[in-house]
């Protein structure tokens, strides 16, 4: 039998009889666990607190739509649908440590895959001699760029990244060579084996040089193929730009009262999921392959494997595998393509699974960025004009950077009008480790920019930070930089205004004191000597969907149908669940547009069509979108049925409750009684509205589908004269349109908060003369439940109309703001300038 | 690699003896983790945590004899009282899980400079701890300050085994003091250990991560000994004349020679040196001065 089997939960050398392919999420029994106290608002602290009455009344008002700012639960409905918490159906398996991840896959002859990397940044491969690894007992096979069927290119938007490296090496860490072993150590081994002639290259570091160098000098062209970026060649003056993406508004000579400078930099910052990658690739008898795989999007995968095994789509097939997290590092390839040349080479299935050192060289991070902004505004504090250069550093390989720079550029003044703008973004090669898609790319970057001129320039004008910001805000209405007219809720000020107006913390007390609740915590460095507290706020912008003109789309199957006497929906997407709650999010969607309570989720695989990738906040609006449009396909039939059973017009009747219900005379007949035997089957395929590409001269042109907002206040303290912070409290407020799941929606604002706290105050990876100084958990810091701080969350929901439910991204936005709002209120604690994240100890003192 | 899994005290020294290449494993909290980075591949790992007499403690002629095998979680809850400056240090190590496993023992097996249990044992009475070795050619007892002899190097023989620590209930305040740049879980920048022993007059220190080994700052403890003894200060129980805290910040500043790693600069950990020195010692006269003489410490007026 050649179907991956899962290891038992209870013992883990023993296997189970449960096939992957059959481990479909039954949220069935989800609804109990939806929260029990239905009127309680989703506003609340991390600690659980409510945060009372008083917050669930705030309505809103806008052109003709009111929206209630909290989520009051419907009562009187089946538990788990839209606007409920359900848990998660895998959140038992997750907590308890029995939920199958992918490096848990396992199949009686599979062999074991290892990777040859390059030690060098940069260098030319002379020779690779295999002897000695072929030799090795129990290698099945060892194959270089030579035995790749297909074309030995992969990349997202450009395919510029080898398979496996031919003549030469552009980054530490790069594949030069694969092997298949019938152990790991073996593969392990038999990698070591392997002699690589290089000759060592000086590698070209410095993003400034890589941009703006000159190539006539020593500076290499890292890829002489050209330009990739679809830009003009050479634009800015380097050869190793991927794009440049200038924004041009207004009037370029425009003049200011005030005019505040700054440069910012933004330290490379590491995904750091759970789960490192890993996959099983079983070679099938039509000579093609099935990967299991933890990915962000099963058919980005599939295309590019389909180029490199030479195969046509139907004979590269992928299922998702558990996954533990991914926030963007999983969208490019890492072992995909390795594990398949090795399972068809070998006809053996054959796993791979990185290490969590190998897996900082095996994925993309968040591009380092060098900004120089000017700000220019009136004595009133009204923007008068905003300049910048972005400097995003992509690394070895192109990877996400167009679409990174896409954002840097578009968003980079900020969520402000601001009349006059001229932003140049560039990404640009270089031999540093490969950048591309993180949680809230390019935003982040941009954000810590203008956001810290925000609060320089309340400075220069002597004028509060939070009001400065009030008076500029964009709302609805307003031309973006790139001409785009916002036409959905912008509320940028109210949520300034609330996080402003959320209960401070408690002074720290003078007389005794708590080593928890003080920087360093129990390693006792301060008992209150040099403890300064400092208050900050921050609000950012972010895109939602993919941008530019992209063809956006998701597919949903929806299929209802009478099993063992009970009415099931089933629903089938392609949409990777990476952790953020989709699975859930598609059974409340088929709860409450066919009024059914089980509701089964098909494995996620690419025996449908694409749902797009899990990235840029879309999956819940595009995938959200399409399993909602299946649904009302699914039911405008079963309607139809029930009104020629039932002798009823259609338009009089619901689903609801597993019933068909009218609104004149209650129940009419039980679901299962009108379905009988039919099957009611619809397949979707379903896009948000278009957008436009941007004019490459000035960057204008409608880009974005939507635009989502957080603002954060950050409350530290900081000891200054050992530089070491604690961030006290860490408050958020954001609008999302439609909280589809609140606990769900609660959780990421929480956990995005955490990874902005992280880039605010620890995270890097530390790249020095291109090679990586910190690929562990044990220098590479991510922050601790004793690192964040407790939160209150308010959450606002101001309807877009032109989403689904009219909700907004949720994922990415609180990760934007919280980083700046950290900074600042360290500012303030210190009044150093802080222009770099991460903040280390030694910036401060 | 073979697993070797000695029953006794016995069994484990002659299996040391016979494999002077085994690697002996307690918690496991290093070991594991240098497995997993393929950093060791010792052909045998010696398990130490059947034997149980390594996992004892119990006072010993005016002193306390730890095995090498007592975790931080029992140092903290048995030995918090006895052994503040140990048990502060132990409270900073790693999670409540590597607490739970990690060992004295360990750290000092590993004797890494960053190791968090060395400035305590070194800022421990008037020489620092002292370690028992053994072997099958007998018992050794050796000064902690001679046991750090390089960059995760101890004066261990190979055929020898930690078998125990010897350190002196405190008979006065102590501070540990961490530099880590996140909250909880982390590997020290620097640290350091004070110890004040009334009884002897005498000022112990030890501090970590600002030097190839683990390191007492012997000026500094020279200077303030004297400083305290000459002012009269152990008698007064004055106030600290802030000049001489002053002093012995920079006293211990000049004794470390930090360099520029991933965690952190050498000027940075100089400067956190002296500030964390100025700090415990201020925390540890605050103490002294509001105390009652402990019960062991002989006042001599
Ligand atoms: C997540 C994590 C966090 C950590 N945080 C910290 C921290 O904050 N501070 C810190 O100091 N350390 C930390 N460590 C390192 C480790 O926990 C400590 O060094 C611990 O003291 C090791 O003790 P152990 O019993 O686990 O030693 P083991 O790993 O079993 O052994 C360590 C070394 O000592 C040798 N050894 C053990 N027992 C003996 C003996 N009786 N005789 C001779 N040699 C022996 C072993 O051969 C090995 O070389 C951390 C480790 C991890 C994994």
């Amino acid at each position: 039998m050649n179907t991956p089997m899962t290891p038992s939960p209870a013992r883990s050398d023993q296997r189970l009889d449960a096939p992957i392919t059959g481990r479909g999420w039954s949220v069935r029994d989800s609804g109990r666990g939806s929260h029990p106290d239905t009127s309680q608002p989703i506003a609340r602290t991390a600690g659980g607190g409510s945060r009372g009455p008083d917050d669930v009344d705030n309505t809103v008002t806008r052109t003709g739509l009111v929206k209630a700012t909290s989520t009051r639960m419907d009562q009187s409905s089946h538990s788990g649908k839209v606007g409920e918490s359900p848990l998660r159906p895998d959140g038992t398996l997750k907590v308890t440590g029995e939920f199958a991840y992918s490096s848990d896959m396992w199949l009686a002859d599979m062999l074991w895959g290892a990777t040859l990397r390059s030690p060098h940044p940069y260098a030319c491969i002379r020779s690779v001699d295999l002897t000695e690894a072929v030799k090795l007992p129990g290698v099945y096979a060892v194959l270089t760029h030579e035995d790749v069927p297909g074309e030995n290119l992969y990349g997202l938007e450009h395919a510029d990244q080898p398979v496996l490296a031919v003549d030469v090496v552009r980054y530490q860490g790069e594949a030069v060579a694969i092997v298949a072993a019938d152990h790991p150590e073996t593969a392990r081994r038999a990698v070591e084996k392997i002699v690589v002639d290089y000759e060592v290259l000086e590698p070209l570091v410095d993003p400034e040089v890589a941009a703006f160098g000159d190539m006539a000098d020593d500076v290499p062209r890292l890829h002489p193929d050209g330009n990739k970026g679809g830009g003009p060649e050479g634009q800015g003056g380097g050869k190793n730009i991927v794009r440049h993406l200038p924004i041009r508004k207004g009037n370029p000579e425009a003049t200011a009262d005030v005019v505040v400078h700054g440069e910012y930099e933004v330290g490379m910052q590491d995904q750091a999921f759970l789960g490192p990658e890993s996959g099983l690739a079983v070679p099938a008898e039509d000579g093609g392959v099935d990967l299991y795989i933890a990915t962000q999007w099963l058919h980005v995968d599939q295309k590019q494997l389909c180029r490199v095994l030479g195969m046509p789509a139907a004979k590269v097939r992928l299922t998702l595998a558990g996954v533990g997290g991914a926030f963007g590092a999983r969208e490019d390839l890492s072992m995909q393509a390795h594990a398949c040349l090795l399972a068809l080479h070998t006809g053996k299935p054959v796993k791979m699974s990185y290490s969590r050192e190998e897996s900082f060289f095996g994925h993309v991070h968040r591009h380092p960025a060098k900004m120089r902004y000017e700000h220019g505004a009136n004595r009133d504090g009204k923007l008068v004009y905003v300049k910048a250069q972005i400097i995003l550093d992509g690394g070895a390989y192109a990877s996400s950077t167009p679409a990174v720079v896409a954002n840097a550029a578009t968003l980079g003044v900020g969520p402000y009008k601001v009349n006059n703008v001229a932003i140049d973004g560039y990404g640009v090669y270089t031999n540093n480790p490969p950048c591309g898609a993180m949680r809230g790319f390019g935003a982040v970057q941009a954000a810590f920019g203008y956001e810290s001129q925000m609060d320089k320039l309340a400075d220069a004008l002597g004028m509060d930070p939070v009001e400065l910001r009030i008076r500029n805000a964009m709302a609805e209405g307003i031309s973006m930089p790139t001409g785009q007219v916002v036409d959905s809720a912008a509320p940028v000020a109210e949520l300034l205004r609330r996080v402003a107006a959320m209960p401070l913390p408690p002074e720290p007390q003078q007389d005794s004191y708590d080593l928890r609740q003080l920087p360093g915590g129990v390693s006792n460095t301060t008992h209150g000597e040099g403890v300064r507290r400092g208050v900050g706020i921050a609000i950012g912008i972010k895109n939602v969907c993919f941008s530019e003109g992209f063809d956006d789309y998701s597919t949903a199957k929806v299929r209802l149908e009478v099993i063992g006497g009970e009415s099931v929906a089933m629903v089938h997407t392609a949409a990777a669940e990476v952790g953020q709650g989709l699975v859930t999010v598609q059974a409340q969607i088929a709860r409450t547009e066919l009024g059914v309570e089980r509701v089964t989720i098909h494995p996620i695989d690419t025996q449908i069509g694409s749902g797009g990738s899990t990235s840029a906040s879309r999956q819940t609006y595009v995938t959200g979108g399409a399993v909602k449009a299946a649904c009302e396909k699914v039911r405008g039939r079963v309607l139809k049925l029930a009104a020629e059973r039932l002798g009823r017009p259609a338009a009089a009747l619901r689903l609801d409750g597993d019933k068909v219900v009218s609104d004149a005379d209650g129940v009419m007949a039980a679901l299962v009684d009108v379905l009988h035997e039919d099957v009611v089957e619809e397949t979707v395929k379903w896009r948000h509205r278009p957008t436009h590409p941007l004019d490459p001269e000035t960057g204008q042109g409608n880009a974005h589908v939507q635009y989502a907002f957080a603002a954060h206040r950050a409350v530290v303290d900081v000891d200054v004269d050992l530089g070491l912070i604690r961030v006290v409290q860490l408050d958020c407020a954001q609008d999302v349109g439609k909280a589809m799941n609140p606990d769900a929606v609660v959780g990421q604002i929480h956990g995005g908060s955490a990874q902005g706290l992280g880039l605010a105050v620890m995270e890097e990876i530390q790249v020095t003369d291109g090679k990586v100084r910190n690929p562990s958990f044990t220098d590479y810091l991510i922050p601790t439940i004793l690192d964040m701080p407790p939160m209150t969350v308010d959450v606002l929901e101001l309807a877009d109309p032109h989403a689904p439910y009219g909700l907004r991204g949720v994922g990415e936005p609180p990760t934007i703001s919280s980083t700046p709002a950290i900074v600042a209120a360290i500012r303030a604690a210190t009044g150093k300038d802080l222009t770099r994240v991460p903040v280390q100890p030694h910036h401060i003192i | 690699m073979e697993f070797l899994r000695p029953a006794t005290w016995a069994e484990a020294l002659a299996a040391k003896a016979e494999h002077p290449d085994a690697l002996p494993i307690a918690g496991g909290t290093d070991v594991m983790v240098e497995l997993n980075f393929d950093v060791k591949r010792p052909p045998f790992l010696l398990d130490l945590t059947r034997v149980t007499e390594l996992a004892d403690w119990a006072p010993d002629g005016g002193m306390l004899r730890v095995g090498a095998g007592v975790t931080y979680s029992r140092l903290i809850s048995e030995l918090g009282d006895q052994l503040p400056g140990l048990a502060m240090a132990s409270r900073t190590v790693g999670s409540p899980q590597i607490r739970n496993r990690g060992t004295v023992g360990g750290n000092l097996g590993s004797a890494s400079p960053a190791g968090d249990a060395h400035p305590p044992l070194l800022a421990d009475s008037e020489a620092g701890a002292v370690v028992e070795a053994h072997s099958v050619r007998g018992t050794r007892f050796i000064p902690i300050s001679e046991f750090y002899v390089g960059v995760k190097r101890s004066a261990l023989e190979p055929d020898e085994l930690i078998a125990a620590y010897w350190l002196r209930p405190a008979a006065g305040p102590q501070q540990f003091s961490k530099i880590g740049t996140r909250n909880a879980m982390v590997i020290s920048v620097t640290a350091f250990a004070i110890a004040l022993h009334p009884a002897s007059r005498r000022v112990g220190t030890g501090f970590g991560s600002a030097a190839p080994t683990p390191r007492r700052a012997t000026e500094a403890e020279q200077f303030l000994s004297d400083e305290l003894t000459a002012s009269g200060r152990w008698e007064s129980r004055a106030e600290l004349d802030p000049a001489a805290v002053a002093q012995f910040g920079e006293l211990v500043a000049a004794a470390a020679s930090p360099i520029d790693d991933v965690r952190g600069t050498a000027s940075y950990r100089r400067h956190a040196l002296s500030v964390m020195a100025k700090r415990t010692l201020v925390w540890s006269w605050s103490d002294f001065r509001n105390a009652r003489p402990a019960p062991n410490s002989r006042r001599t007026a």
